[in-house]
């Protein structure tokens, strides 16, 4: 009898612990949108999307995120075009071509990369990048390609394993060599696992913050030349968020909610590319 | 023909090699890097028990880090083990709030740390008017890290066989003593691989931070005090731009604990297969 009570509560007691996930959600919504959407009102949402100016503390303010947007959106681009190229290739390297006794080191260090702390890489950029190619668009996009790396090969890793090896085999049989038999045949095999793990490098860079930040140098203006700084949405929010009252940390709140729209935004075609996987 | 087939076979040869040397190559420079630049820095006032701008201690950060990852593991670990039980062994499959709870774990998990922080900043420290606290920086942890726990408890319960909890309860016993006595142990390694990665999550962690837990340079005396974490001093001295020897020096702790992590992490997870493989 007593046994049963405890069957019965614990049940309950593991099922409102699960759905603690989806209370957080709610709540992060929630508090974002309530303290971002008055702000985008006041400043009017034409106004806080389109424009150009961001200066929260002149006479009077203004507060124009494109420069932001803008900025975030660059640093990204630049990221997935250094990042994908060598993500996939690597990630063709460790499912097809690395011998055994490599791949024990290689996958290793694969996922060292990913668990190395972003400040670690925006001192590292810091260090060795900037003072090749200044603060700016280009050595964030750099820095960014790097970081984004282990999403991408992991995810594209395991996308090119799971076409089945028929595939390869087909290929080879009508005479293709083995690169060319994993590069026209297994890879278009797996484009929408790979084109998930782009999505999800995308997601990653966007949201990256004090890599940026360390190397970006964060002049809030429209972007003027790869060799020029720029600031992105997510660096905006932590340089400003300290000092920040007001309307000024409600326009930064609403800069965060902008950022949640993108994110949410990937996350959805990621979770539809996902679900369209064999 | 043949020529012009050997040399396309050679030059994907040559872009997969060189993609996967450069990818290997730039880990191996990033950790000789700071290694090499921050080792001779590394002297005894770095270790000092209170920090100011004369020695740049770490070591107050480094207590501070510990104490955060102690708090949030010791609330998204339960929270974590049992939403994945629920999920695995109560939960009908197909269930309308499984899918729920699987599309919010997946959407936790790929929103960014900033957004955490900008989150923990407006209802832990402002709302609840906790202030910048060690506890507000955990409790935003917690919910980053627990989609993680979630998600590779759940991986490990569900590759327990089933043959474990069939014979147990063939035996007479109840559903929770199946759990807490044969699956959770069979498949602890796998939750526990999820746990050290979630520490070393946090011990990374920066931007969800700096406006949750603050940045005082400290050991706090209660969970309500400021303190900044290792990552967090990181970021500080390095933007300050005065101390860069202190800087790679406290890189190297840094990138040395994060190293330490994922090595432990993976040799649990790798005892997990192989203690699997055995059995069949």
């Amino acid at each position: 009898m007593n046994n049963k009570i405890s069957e019965k509560i614990m049940s309950g007691v593991f099922f409102i612990f699960a759905l603690v996930s989806v209370f957080a959600v709610g709540l992060i919504c929630f508090f974002l949108l309530a303290n971002g959407i008055p702000g985008i009102a006041k400043i009017g949402a034409f106004n806080f999307l389109a424009g150009k100016i961001w200066s929260p503390t002149d006479i009077p303010p203004a507060f124009g995120i494109l420069p932001m947007i803008t900025g975030s959106l660059y640093v990204t681009a630049g990221a997935i075009l250094i990042g994908v190229p060598v993500g996939i290739l690597s990630a063709i390297f460790l499912a097809r071509v690395c011998p055994r006794h490599l791949y024990k080191i290689v996958k290793p260090s694969v996922d060292l990369l990913a668990g190395i702390p972003s400040v670690v890489y925006g001192f590292f950029g810091m260090m060795t990048i900037v003072p090749l190619l200044g603060s700016s668009i280009l050595s964030a996009c750099v820095l960014l390609g790097i970081m984004i790396l282990p999403t991408i090969i992991s995810l594209t890793e395991s996308a090119v394993r799971a076409v089945p090896e028929q595939y390869y085999e087909g290929a080879s049989a009508l005479g293709a060599g083995h690169y060319r038999s994993i590069f026209f045949i297994v890879m278009p095999a797996a484009k929408s696992g790979i084109f998930a793990a782009v999505i999800l490098g995308i997601g990653r860079a966007i949201g990256e913050t004090m890599a940026v930040i360390m190397v970006a140098g964060n002049q809030p203006r429209m972007p003027v030349s790869l060799f020029k700084g720029v600031r992105t949405l997510t660096a905006n929010i932590v340089i400003e968020m300290g000092y920040a009252g007001d309307i000024h940390r409600e326009a930064l709140i609403a800069s965060g909610v902008v950022l949640f729209a993108f994110i949410l935004m990937i996350n959805f075609i990621f979770s539809y590319l996902k679900r369209s996987m064999p | 023909m043949i020529l012009k087939r050997n040399s396309s076979e050679r030059i994907m040869a040559l872009m997969t090699w060189a993609a996967a040397i450069l990818t290997i190559g730039t880990l191996l420079f990033l950790i000789a890097f700071i290694l090499v630049k921050g080792i001779p820095h590394i002297k005894l006032s770095l270790f000092s028990l209170t920090y100011n701008s004369e020695n740049v201690s770490f070591m107050p950060a480094l207590i501070s880090t510990f104490i955060i990852v102690f708090i949030s593991l010791a609330i998204a670990v339960p929270l974590g083990i049992s939403s994945a039980i629920y999920l695995t062994e109560y939960a009908r499959s197909g269930n309308k709030i499984v899918a729920l709870i699987h599309m919010t774990t997946e959407t936790l998990s790929g929103i960014p740390s900033i957004v955490y922080g900008l989150f923990g900043g407006l209802f832990f420290v402002a709302a609840l008017g906790w202030g910048y606290s060690v506890l507000a920086g955990a409790f935003t942890l917690v919910i980053m890290i627990l989609p993680l726990i979630m998600r590779s408890s759940e991986e490990a319960i569900k590759a327990v066989p089933d043959m474990y909890s069939e014979g147990s309860f063939g035996l007479g016993a109840g559903k929770l003593r199946t759990i807490f006595k044969i699956i959770l142990p069979s498949a602890m390694p796998g939750i526990l691989a999820g746990i050290i990665l979630s520490a070393g999550r946090i011990v990374g962690e920066t931007a969800a931070l700096i406006y949750t837990s603050g940045t005082v340079a400290q050991i706090p005396a209660t969970p309500m005090d400021s303190a900044r974490t290792l990552a967090v001093h990181m970021y500080a001295i390095s933007n300050e731009g005065l101390h860069s020897n202190e800087s790679y020096a406290t890189a190297v702790i840094l990138l040395v604990v994060t190293i330490l992590i994922n090595a432990v992490s993976v040799r649990i997870a790798k005892k997990f297969g192989d203690s699997n493989n055995e059995l069949f």
